[in-house]
């Protein structure tokens, strides 16, 4: 069973065991437009809550992507290498970030639930 | 202060418009289909553009050609009626206070039209300068709208605006109170129209029932500006560059460079006898990232010569494109430079401006 949790910088993160994938919402990518570059990290890098783990760049700027929760990156998504626009497309499905483990499961409690979240941007 | 409105901004709101600020305007950025697509489309069909934002003004009287000769490097007395050119205003040190379009509109009529940002410097400036000469300067209100691309000027034949005769910078005022330019700043062929704001909609109504035409926001202006090599003045162009390092010497007439009398002359000279400390220049970064404005450029060997001034993605030539001023012995065509963006350094060419060709209507 997979429970998906929100975050106020528009990040969803999935979660299932002690692990988790990231994306950003689809309000967050109409926000930002058109992807043409993705700037993933390395496999294997620690991230604490609220660090930059992603650089996403549109046509017009470049925005980070914030850990939701500490952890470790254990994947990135490959293909956005030659399809950023998988993003905007598909961003809760095809279009994820990285996966992470998690170091800290009690810090999922302090983001929101999907009704939260949607609250936050009606 | 408190944001300026377009007059059309319900016709904006409307057609589902994301809004930003910019140079202290409510501007539409994108609508529903997207930067990426807006482009593509200007360059295929017909974009439509509001840039009410941009001043005009009327210069009116007897020394109205004199008045604009002192204020820009240009040889207004010899601009033919019905002809644009592009000039700037310079400070005393011949920087660039912004970049101008100045149409002869009769023997002692001229229009001027200026950026957003610059509007009330230029005023300012403009104004100063008119208390020397025998013409009345009038800031005009009216909608700018621009349609880009090769469809614009059957699209305005099906609005009732027979514009065919226009060549690449040159203009009429087709209705009272309307000015219209065969000009742009997207590299295609395409038109700038001003107008009455309460005659705006309906005109604006005409040509969007052309289905070659759409709304194009703000974020494609600047991708499409700057893939046809384009300066954005306040990113491009500043009162710290001069037009010798800024490449827009073209734009000056060579007996101007020597014997004008404009504003900032002097130095102009200075900077021509001494060669300009750096110049602008095309990049193109290797790899698919965007190297943005601000970004450090360095050579091989780790010196500093430059620095990125506009940067981001070409749509149509399907790369990251940027613009930038180096020092002079690292401006040739092909000199590989780096970037550092996040602590990458990313590797970059110098690249012939435009990155797309201009496509403008020439007679």
């Amino acid at each position: 069973m997979s429970k998906t949790y929100f975050t106020a910088d528009h990040e969803w993160i999935r979660v299932e065991g002690g692990t988790a994938t990231v994306g950003i919402t689809d309000y967050a990518q109409e926000q930002l437009g058109d992807l043409v570059f993705v700037e993933l990290p390395e496999a294997g890098k620690a991230v604490k809550k609220g660090d930059s783990a992603v650089v996403v760049e549109s046509v017009k700027a470049a925005s980070d992507v914030y850990a939701p929760v500490d952890g470790e990156i254990t994947e990135v998504n490959e293909a956005l290498k030659s399809d950023p626009a998988l993003v905007n497309t598909a961003p809760t499905g095809e279009g994820w970030l990285w996966k992470m483990k998690l170091t800290d499961e009690g810090q999922l409690s302090g983001l929101m639930d999907e009704a939260a979240y949607k609250a936050t941007i009606a | 202060m408190s944001e300026k409105h377009l007059p059309l901004e319900a016709m904006h709101e409307e057609a589902g418009a994301r809004f930003g600020a910019f140079a202290g305007w409510r501007m539409p950025l994108t609508y529903p289909a997207g930067v990426m697509k807006e482009h593509i489309h200007t360059r295929e069909k017909a974009g439509l553009f509001d840039i009410s934002h941009m001043q005009l003004f009327a210069v009116d009287g007897p020394g109205a050609a004199a008045f604009l000769a002192r204020a820009c490097p240009l040889d207004a007395a010899a601009l033919g009626e019905g002809k644009s050119k592009y000039t700037v205003l310079l400070t005393d040190a011949a920087g660039i206070i912004d970049d101008l379009i100045v149409t002869r509109l009769g023997p002692d009529r001229f229009m001027v039209v200026a950026n957003a940002g610059n509007a009330a410097k230029d005023e300012a400036h403009f104004r100063k300068i008119a208390e020397d000469f025998d013409v009345r300067f009038t800031p005009l209100k009216r909608v700018l709208l621009a349609l880009q691309g090769p469809d614009a000027e059957s699209v305005l034949l099906g609005a009732g605006l027979d514009l065919s005769d226009l060549t690449f910078m040159t203009a009429v005022e087709p209705r009272e109170n309307w000015f219209a330019s065969r000009s742009g700043y997207t590299g295609e062929d395409g038109f700038e129209i001003a107008l009455p704001p309460d005659e705006a909609r309906t005109f604006a109504e005409k040509i969007l029932a052309d289905e070659r035409a759409m709304w194009i926001g703000l974020a494609a202006r600047d991708s499409l500006r700057l893939e046809a090599g384009l300066c954005l003045h306040g990113q491009d162009l500043d009162e710290i560059t001069d037009p010798a390092s800024a490449a827009i010497l073209w734009a000056i007439p060579k007996p101007l460079r020597e014997q004008g009398r404009f504003i900032g002359a002097d130095a102009l000279r200075r900077i021509l006898a001494e060669g300009p400390r750096e110049t602008r220049i095309g990049l193109k970064p290797e790899g698919r990232q965007p190297v943005r404005a601000g970004a450090v450029l360095m050579t091989e060997d780790g010196r500093t010569v430059g620095r990125v001034t506009s940067g981001g993605f070409g749509p149509s030539v399907n790369h990251p494109i940027a613009m930038g001023y180096v020092a002079e012995d690292a401006s040739a065509v092909g000199t590989p430079l780096f970037a550092e963006v996040r602590g990458n350094r990313i590797p970059m060419n110098v690249h012939p401006l435009p990155f797309s060709p201009h496509r403008y209507r020439r007679g």
